[in-house]
């Protein structure tokens, strides 16, 4: 078995939060779930290559958005997320 | 408005003699003559931009007090209108009534709104409430404030129906017990100005909280006394019961017996209440019950 990378506590907390969503989106339709899945997923990735690992305060900022959002999924009266982009110049 | 009213009314009176409409004049050109030698007044505000990855920083801000209202939320405000507009804090009612605008200000927590503008010395300093998650700039995170008040449940739980109408009567007496406790406005000032809830935030309730638990105790002991002695009698039981609910749930070590009673919720108030007071009789109720 190859041996994982050992990750930080912020680190776990992320992935944590991550899972939470995914878990979260297992909850709602199937066409709502795929789209859950693609906005949180994409939302994730793209932190993770924008902000540098040793920004503790932005990470943790975004954990506590993070957690305050998936509450407010997580409630059976949430039906979906959506989400805009809109181009920074 | 007034000022019209005012006008319409010797206009109608005298006809033909215009001495109020000229006073008025003359009374704007003095006051617009004696606000012209400007007084300049620095402020050092704590700025933190969420998409903008950078360490906070005190950013100054020089405005001319001579243009402005008294108090710190004018100054904000005139600053967020005139010089930039991307500064971010909550204001509502700017008359100390919403709480919204709780902050820092030279040290001490208070609303900006009620805070008057030191014009004596040169430098004020406005940070967001201290020991909270910042949001922006001066907006914090009220997210766990709001969560241990609701915890204690701050809704009147009755388990008798109400005898005829839909109120519950309560008589003088029995309502000025609340004073003291019901002008509240969950501003946060006091929690946070708390080094017991600095250090355990999650566990400790917080003396907002503690005092709208008591708050709740008495409105218990208020209910009951309008009704025939039987009922009163029923009543009184499950009064009693519920105030042993209440006493049971913040019978903690962390929730309520962390305030040591330091007091700098008092001293925080922007309402002028002693939320460590009111702590106090929980814990004397705490022993006796």
């Amino acid at each position: 078995m190859a041996s994982r990378p050992k990750l930080s506590g912020l680190q776990k907390q992320v992935l944590g939060l991550y899972r939470g969503f995914l878990r979260a989106a297992r909850s709602k339709g199937p066409e709502e779930r795929q789209r859950i899945e693609s906005i949180v997923s994409a939302e994730f990735h793209q932190n993770s290559k924008n902000i540098d690992r040793k920004n503790f305060l932005q990470i943790e900022y975004l954990l506590r958005r993070g957690k305050k959002q998936l509450d407010q999924l997580k409630s059976p009266d949430t039906v979906g997320l959506s989400s805009f982009t809109f181009s920074q110049q | 408005m007034a000022r019209v009213l005012l006008r319409r009314a010797a206009a109608t009176a005298h006809p033909q003699t215009p001495s109020l409409h000229h006073l008025f004049r003359q009374l704007s050109t003095a006051a617009a003559a004696s606000a012209a030698p400007s007084k300049p007044k620095t402020f050092s505000i704590y700025r933190w931009d969420p998409n903008n990855p950078s360490q906070p920083t005190l950013k100054d801000y020089q405005i001319d007090l001579s243009d402005c209202g008294p108090m710190v939320l004018d100054a904000l405000i005139k600053i967020k209108n005139e010089v930039d507009p991307t500064l971010t804090f909550r204001r509502s009612c700017r008359e100390g009534i919403c709480g919204s605008c709780a902050m820092n200000i030279d040290g001490a927590n208070g609303l900006a709104c009620l805070t008057k503008i030191q014009s004596g010395s040169s430098n004020t300093t406005v940070s967001p409430l201290p020991h909270m998650y910042v949001i922006k700039d001066l907006v914090v995170d009220m997210t766990n404030f709001y969560s241990q008040y609701k915890s204690i449940e701050p809704w009147l739980k009755r388990k008798s129906k109400i005898e005829g109408g839909k109120e519950v009567l309560q008589s003088k007496k029995d309502r000025l017990k609340l004073d003291g406790m019901y002008e509240c406005i969950l501003c946060a000032c006091c929690s946070t100005s708390c080094p017991s809830y600095w250090w355990n935030p999650e566990s400790y309730l917080g003396p907002a909280a503690l005092l709208h638990a008591h708050r709740l105790r008495c409105n218990r002991g208020v209910q009951m006394m309008r009704f025939s002695p039987q009922v009163k009698q029923w009543i009184a039981d499950s009064r009693d019961e519920y105030t042993k609910e209440r006493l049971e749930a913040i019978n903690d070590e962390f929730k309520l017996y962390r305030c040591h009673t330091i007091l700098n919720c008092a001293r925080a108030c922007p309402k002028g209440l002693n939320p460590g007071q009111q702590i106090q009789k929980i814990k004397t109720l705490q022993i006796t019950k």
